[in-house]
This record gives structure tokens, C-alpha cells and sequence, in this order.
């Protein structure tokens, strides 16, 4: 079973998100902004990350750079998820280690597609 | 709905559309119905259906078969016919050297089959070698053609599909929409065409994509739709259908390739009888 960690401020988007992925047969587990996620990922690195960009503490593109430096962190998909819909975030997203891009509001149909375009399912 | 009206307009869409519409998708009559009757101004479903049969006002009968066709689409939908394309398809048109290539779209809803036929040719230019290609996309429904030409997608439709670096590289941001760039547009030509019509004006075809269209079709409007494509196909062209469907037991002049499923090629038989009539 792959693993997914959940990064979003909102709970009821996690719980949303968590609601899909166990749908589409994922291990989830969450975290409420890039500081957890960095934390969740040096203890145990998941498969699969599907990030916000906007969350207190540490947003999601600083979260994802420094994912990417640390050791293994080359190695988890990552897939943004987040109201910012304009091309200058989604350039930057995906120049700094990016492997999707999923603008907010989402469905399962969309997080499914777009999963399978990155070979999670 | 009851049954009378029911028959009165599945029987208008067979005609019209050789759509076969069966009693148990009276819902689908229903609503979608509904919406374009209060778009006429009209009351309900039973008052658009007195104006049709009172006036038969053409432009409303194809407003009417135009609601009842299914648009669903989406980039690159079900993968697999694209990966035919790149796999076996252009490298075999390289392999004859064929020029002048041509694609038909023969039921492209709101463009999104030939645009990714469009992106996917000119995201890899190993696959036609720099020859051109000319994309033909036709449709009954003036109204998608309509969203088709303009290349205009919401946020949702581009994310059906379509992986975010073929957004990055061919879309821009329009108000809340995402318009496809003019330079894949312009490799795309619209055209109204009805598939129970002899298609013969369009000239013959190297490959020919005929999705999720003929499962609407009864198996007499099927065969007919496949003998009239068999006769604009090229030799040694291809044929490529839904997930769902087959030529088994449909018709003579197809049959599926020996290495890979949903691709199809004419039968010797088709073949020989296509030179002849070219």
C-alpha cells in the first residue's frame, strides 16, 4: 500500500483528501502545515505528498524545497493542491521539485487523474 | 414523460442523430429537456415538446438533438489510443514515409481529442519526423464546435487529463478560463458533420479516431457509419475505437490489429474494394 501525507491548514480538506486517497487504496496521514510535514517525512518518508501552499508556520513551496535537500527526499511525488491558479505559482512549483499541480476546488476525479499522470495509480 | 411523448422524440433523435435512446433513459430525456425549455421561455418539457411537433422549427429540433448528444470528453481520454498513436501508429506512417498525413476526429465534442493529438505531435517532433499534419475534427453540435474553435477550458476541464507541464506549455490564463495557445489551435480545422452522411468530402484519412460515439448508434446505423469510413481510409491506415467498442459482428470491412487492441485496420476484402474505388 503506497503512503500519502496530506499537508493542508484546513482540517476539513484533509479530511476530504484522506476521504479520496483511501478510495484510491492509500495509507494517508496528515499534517497541518510544512514545519509537521517536514517532521512527519525525517521520521518516516511517505511515497506521495499532496501539499498546500498557504499554511501557517511553514507554507508548502518552502516545505518543498527543503524536502527535496534532505536525505531520501528526492523520492516522494509530490502534488500541489492549492487555490493559487495563476502560472507564475505553478512555474515556480514546479522549478522547485514539483511533480503536479492540482488547483483548488478539487474532486476525486481530479486527484485521481491526476495521480495516475505521476504513476501513483 | 409518458410514452407517447417519449417515443416522439427518441424516434426524432434516431432519425436525426441515429441516437437509439431506450425507455429507462427517460431521466436522461428528462433533464436535459428541462433546462432547454426554459431556455425557450417555455413552461415545461410538455409545452417545448407541442412547439416541436406544432411548428417543427428546425432551429429548435437541433437544439433539441443537440442537448440530448453526449459531449463528455477530456484530454487525452483513456491514454491507451494516444500511446497506439506514438508507438505504433506514426512510426509506421514514418516507416512507408507517407506525406501529407491526415487525422479525423470524427466526433470530437469540444476539441479536446484533436488538441491532444495536436499537443502530443508537436511535443514530440521524432514522431512525424517534421512532416506535417493536417487534424480534422468534426461534430453534429454546432455548440461545442463553437467552445472547440475558441479553445476556451475551465479550470476543471483542464485538469481532466492533461498533465501539468502540456498546461504550462500550451495554455494561458484567460480571465477564469485557460485558452489553448493559436499555434496548436490553428493545427485543428472544425467542421459540422453529421455521421450518418457520406463523409466522402473530406477527402481519405491515414488515421481515423471514432470514439464513444457508435455505442449510441443501433447495430444498423453502426455498420453504416464503418462502411461509409472504410471508404475514405488510405491503405494500410488506421482505425481507432472507444474502450467499449468493436467492429465484431458489426462489420466486414474492420478488423482489430493482431498486435494491439483497439486499433484497426481495413480487411483485405475492405482494402482491395477501397483501391478500386479510388
Amino acid at each position: 500500500m503506497k503512503r500519502c501525507l496530506i499537508v493542508d491548514d484546513s482540517r476539513v480538506v484533509r479530511k476530504v483528501a484522506r476521504r479520496i486517497l483511501e478510495d484510491l487504496k492509500f495509507d494517508t496521514s496528515e499534517a497541518a502545515d510544512g514545519a509537521q510535514a517536514l517532521d512527519h517525512c525525517r521520521a518516516d518518508m511517505p511515497d506521495a505528498v499532496l501539499l498546500d501552499w498557504n499554511m501557517p508556520v511553514m507554507n508548502g513551496i518552502d516545505f518543498l524545497r527543503a524536502l527535496r535537500r534532505e536525505p531520501g527526499g528526492e523520492r516522494p511525488i509530490v502534488v500541489f493542491c492549492t487555490t493559487e491558479n495563476d502560472m507564475s505559482h505553478i512555474a515556480e512549483a514546479i522549478r522547485s521539485g514539483a511533480n503536479e499541480y492540482i488547483m483548488k476546488p478539487f474532486d476525486s476525479e481530479i486527484i485521481e487523474s491526476k495521480f495516475a499522470e505521476v504513476g501513483l495509480v | 414523460m409518458n410514452s407517447i411523448d417519449f417515443e416522439f422524440v427518441s424516434g426524432l433523435l434516431r432519425r436525426r442523430a441515429g441516437i437509439v435512446l431506450t425507455a429507462d433513459k427517460t431521466y436522461l430525456l428528462e433533464s436535459r429537456l428541462a433546462p432547454l425549455a426554459r431556455k425557450e421561455g417555455l413552461n415545461s418539457i410538455d409545452d417545448l415538446l407541442q412547439v416541436v411537433r406544432a411548428r417543427r422549427d428546425e432551429r429548435l429540433i437541433t437544439a433539441l438533438v443537440d442537448v440530448m448528444t453526449t459531449n463528455e470528453t477530456f484530454f487525452f481520454r483513456d491514454k491507451t489510443p494516444f500511446e497506439l498513436m506514438a508507438d505504433v501508429v506514426m512510426p509506421k506512417m514514418l516507416e512507408e514515409n507517407r506525406q501529407n498525413l491526415r487525422i479525423w476526429c470524427a466526433a470530437c465534442s469540444t476539441g479536446q481529442e484533436p488538441y491532444s493529438l495536436a499537443m502530443m505531435l508537436d511535443d514530440n517532433p521524432r514522431l512525424t519526423g517534421g512532416r506535417p499534419v493536417e487534424i480534422v475534427a468534426t461534430d453534429i453540435s454546432t455548440r461545442v464546435l463553437e467552445k472547440a474553435k475558441a479553445g476556451l477550458y475551465s479550470q476543471f476541464e483542464v485538469q481532466r487529463g492533461l498533465p501539468i507541464q502540456m498546461l504550462m506549455k500550451y495554455f494561458h490564463q484567460k480571465d477564469d478560463l485557460w485558452q489553448l495557445s493559436d499555434r496548436i489551435r490553428s493545427k485543428v480545422t472544425f467542421k459540422e458533420f453529421n455521421l450518418m452522411e457520406e463523409p466522402r468530402a473530406f477527402g481519405q484519412f491515414d488515421v481515423i479516431f471514432c470514439r464513444n460515439v457508435l455505442i449510441y448508434f443501433d447495430a444498423a446505423t453502426k455498420s453504416k457509419v464503418l462502411d461509409n469510413l472504410s471508404r475514405i481510409m488510405r491503405p494500410n491506415s488506421y482505425l481507432l475505437l472507444g474502450a467499449a467498442e468493436t467492429v465484431i459482428g458489426v462489420t466486414k470491412k474492420f478488423e482489430a490489429t493482431k498486435e494491439r487492441r483497439g486499433l484497426y485496420q481495413l480487411t483485405s476484402q475492405a482494402a482491395s474494394g477501397a483501391i478500386r474505388a479510388a
